[in-house]
């Protein structure tokens, strides 16, 4: 333990003690780099928020447009409705696979399982997946006479069968769902990378004490695995509120704008409806939505470190 | 409408499109009124105009038309070895969603097909990005090949603000129009010939529904088709009215004539002459469906023909939607095949025009017969196709709807928004959440909205003037 303890804290002694090192080559290491983003993401960023405040079809001259299209983000019952799904899908995106991945850590730490690599890699499969495949491949399954309908009638729930991605209260939590069954799997191979790493003893410990699995789980398993659910909520938030593709292939935001979320939006309105101005201000409101809860959930989850 | 299409995460697709059209706000679309290139009045020799490449972006990617459009080619670059024509063929939605940041770009092509209406066509014409074909119309005499109702989709105002009139940007290949599959077996089965009369057509849904046979096949998740169904069940209740209204004039959308079409697509449902959840289903799976004999119609347009007949075979019957009185003349939603433009930065607009005749003379319209393709104009052969085969109903019925001048265009062309309006408003009719009264409403808030914007920018030409026709 001891001498863990010494190597960790000597760099930083060590660079403390270094202050006539040339910092500005520092720079020149990170400049390939730095033109890349630059020119990739930053320079297309500001462009973005530039076209925010201009009304433009893509084609001819553009007009300012001054805050309009950002008033509009909160007086367009219909934009203010994506919004409104896109935080409804992270409960399926973000908050379900987290706690499924949770739940299948904690039981996978306890027990030894047979051909875990098996399980482990069918779970994640979703992940490799392209997210078109996975929408192609849904959609059949949600398709009235689909798989999941076939099931249902099969197993006598033949009421409970609708046109899943048809219906007006079912097709948002139908796609939701899609979106759990693809981030379950990075979840859970996150957090069983994680429970390996929790040191044995602590278990140990628990049990000498008389800890339950729930005990165990929550003094142990859960404190143990905070970095790991941070990074799997920021990515899996991320991922649900960039969602574009299934949507775009499952139901095209329909029907009628039940399933609208603002990524698609700014497909949309930049590529379908000639609103290139509106189409950037959702970009950039999707963008501060995105940063926002990221940086809240590092905060919340990982403690203050940063 | 394929869903072929692999579209880039959005966000990444708005970085690609902000980052491609960086400078483009500034472009004031003043090529708008330039005048049209090969002012001369000879017909043009492509044969002098040394090694020629034509870039042409298309969409003809279905079967037929795509072996069609490939012979043409070939037959092409037989005729002129010097010119190369490189084609780049996408699906409706891909070529849709790519055309405007390539015409917009720094080397577009030289010939695109360019879809009719408000988004598309009069979008480019307004930024001066087609080259106007009045000079070409006249050498090449399309003005007498097509008839004008055809020819009008296809123009756009010298202002660039309203299209069914002004000049010419476009010749489109094909003819398109919405009618009435029938599964013959199915029909028989249930005592039934083919409808000769709207009224023959809803009491034979009554029958077939009683017999426990789906009347009408059909998938609305893609949310267009239900635009096809709607666009049918108006046309006939005033199609004069619809096409006036869909051109800018007349009182536009809130009328009798919509709120009885809503109404009946909305009975259709509730009585399960569709299929129960109908939003669910994607368009092409109800087309399989039908094709294997689940349901009695399919109202989608000639475009699925060759598709349905290949499963089908001689099960399969053919027409536009049964006019009120038999032998009456029929009216319909369609029109043509997208215009095939000649872009305004093109270096070699004399062999775009050249090839753009040779698509769709009367050789042409026989390659496109020979390969179950409507052409725009019929040629000889369409002559000799058997009047009783599924084909020979499909040009029976477009001679008809043409003679007639009863091809009502698609609605979406109204206004910029009407596709979005329309097709998201159409689930909520068929889902039973959207009155008949409410759905005319919102139909006339986008209408209505487009309308005076169009006035205000332009009070020099009121954009909708009585209606003159």
């Amino acid at each position: 333990m001891t001498r863990r303890r010494g190597h960790r804290t000597h760099p930083g002694r060590y660079r403390r003690r270094a202050p006539g090192e040339p910092r500005a080559v520092g720079y020149l290491y990170i400049l390939p780099a730095l033109a890349l983003y630059t020119a990739f993401l930053l320079y297309p960023f500001g462009q973005s928020v530039w076209l925010s405040f201009l009304h433009w079809d893509g084609l001819t001259r553009a007009t300012p447009a001054g805050l309009d299209n950002y008033r509009d983000l909160v007086t367009d019952p219909g934009l203010r409705a994506s919004f409104g799904h896109a935080l409804l899908l992270l409960v399926f995106y973000s908050a379900l696979p987290v706690a499924i991945g949770l739940l299948l850590a904690a039981v996978l730490a306890r027990t030894r399982v047979r051909g875990m690599a098996f399980f482990r890699t069918v779970l994640f499969l979703p992940q490799v997946l392209a997210l078109i495949v996975v929408g192609v491949a849904w959609r059949s399954i949600l398709a009235p006479d689909g798989l999941l309908n076939d099931t249902l009638r099969a197993v006598g729930l033949g009421s409970l069968a609708r046109p899943w991605l048809g219906d007006y209260d079912w097709a948002l939590p139908a796609v939701g769902l899609v979106g759990t069954w693809v981030g379950t799997g990075l979840c859970m191979v996150l957090f069983l990378a994680g429970v390996q790493r929790i040191p044995r003893e602590l278990y140990e410990a628990a049990r000498v004490d008389g800890a339950g699995p729930v005990r165990e789980f929550r003094t142990v398993t859960l404190p143990g695995l905070r970095p790991q659910i941070a990074v799997a909520l920021t990515l899996t938030i991320v991922a649900g509120l960039r969602n574009f593709d299934l949507i775009y292939i499952t139901t095209a935001g329909g029907p009628g704008n039940a399933t609208s979320v603002p990524a698609y939006e700014v497909y949309h309105r930049a590529f379908e409806t000639n609103q290139v101005g509106s189409a950037a201000a959702i970009g950039v409101a999707l963008t501060v939505v995105i940063l926002t809860l990221t940086v809240a959930v590092s905060r919340l989850v990982e403690g203050r470190r940063p | 409408m394929g869903l072929s299409g692999r579209p880039l995460p959005a966000m990444l697709a708005a970085g690609a499109i902000l980052l491609a059209a960086a400078c483009v706000p500034g472009t004031d679309g003043s090529g708008a009124g330039a005048p049209g290139p090969g002012a001369g009045t000879g017909i043009p020799d492509p044969a002098t105009a040394g090694r020629v490449t034509l870039t042409v972006w298309d969409q003809e990617i279905r079967g037929g038309q795509n072996d069609e459009l490939e012979q043409l080619n070939r037959e092409f670059h037989r005729k002129y070895p010097n010119v190369r024509v490189k084609r780049v063929a996408r699906s409706f939605t891909d070529l849709k969603a790519t055309l405007k940041l390539a015409l917009s770009g720094a080397h577009p092509p030289d010939v695109v097909q360019a879809n009719q209406g408000y988004p598309d066509m009069v979008a480019f014409v307004q930024a001066g990005l087609l080259a106007p074909l009045d000079t070409y119309a006249g050498i090449y005499e399309w003005n007498t090949r097509y008839p004008a109702t055809l020819l009008n989709l296809n123009r756009v105002t010298a202002d660039g603000r309203r299209f069914g009139t002004g000049r010419l940007y476009g010749i489109s290949q094909t003819g398109e129009y919405l009618g009435l599959y029938y599964n013959k077996d199915v029909l028989a089965k249930a005592g039934l010939a083919p409808p000769r009369t709207w009224g023959d057509f809803t009491a034979s849904l009554r029958r077939l529904k009683d017999r426990g046979e789906l009347p009408v096949q059909f998938g609305n998740l893609d949310k267009y088709p239900a635009i096809h169904t709607f666009g049918v069940l108006q046309g006939r209740l005033g199609a004069a009215r619809v096409r006036d209204a869909i051109l800018g004039h007349g009182p536009g959308f809130d009328t009798a004539g919509t709120r009885t079409a809503a109404a009946t697509l909305a009975d259709w449902a509730d009585r399960g002459y569709l299929p129960k959840g109908a939003n669910g289903l994607g368009h092409e799976d109800a087309a399989k469906k039908f094709a294997s004999g689940e349901g009695g119609y399919l109202l989608t347009g000639t475009w699925q023909l060759a598709q349905l007949k290949k499963a089908m075979g001689d099960r399969l019957g053919f027409m536009p939607p049964p006019p009120a009185t038999a032998g009456a003349d029929p009216v319909t939603t369609g029109g043509q095949g997208l215009a095939w433009s000649v872009t305004a930065r093109s270096r070699h607009p004399e062999v775009a025009a050249a090839y753009l005749d040779f698509l769709t003379d009367r050789h042409a319209a026989d390659v496109m017969t020979a390969h179950g393709v409507l052409p725009a104009v019929a040629g000889e052969a369409a002559a000799s196709v058997p009047p009783d085969t599924v084909d020979g109903q499909m040009i029976a019925g477009w001679r008809r709807l043409s003679a007639a001048d009863g091809l009502v265009p698609y609605l979406d062309y109204a206004t910029p928004s009407f596709y979005d309006t329309l097709s998201e408003s159409l689930q909520g009719v068929i889902a039973g959440r959207l009155s008949p009264d409410r759905f005319a409403a919102v139909l006339q808030k986008d209408y209505g909205a487009f309308i005076r914007k169009q006035r205000r920018s332009a009070p020099s030409a009121p954009a909708a003037p009585a209606a003159t026709r």
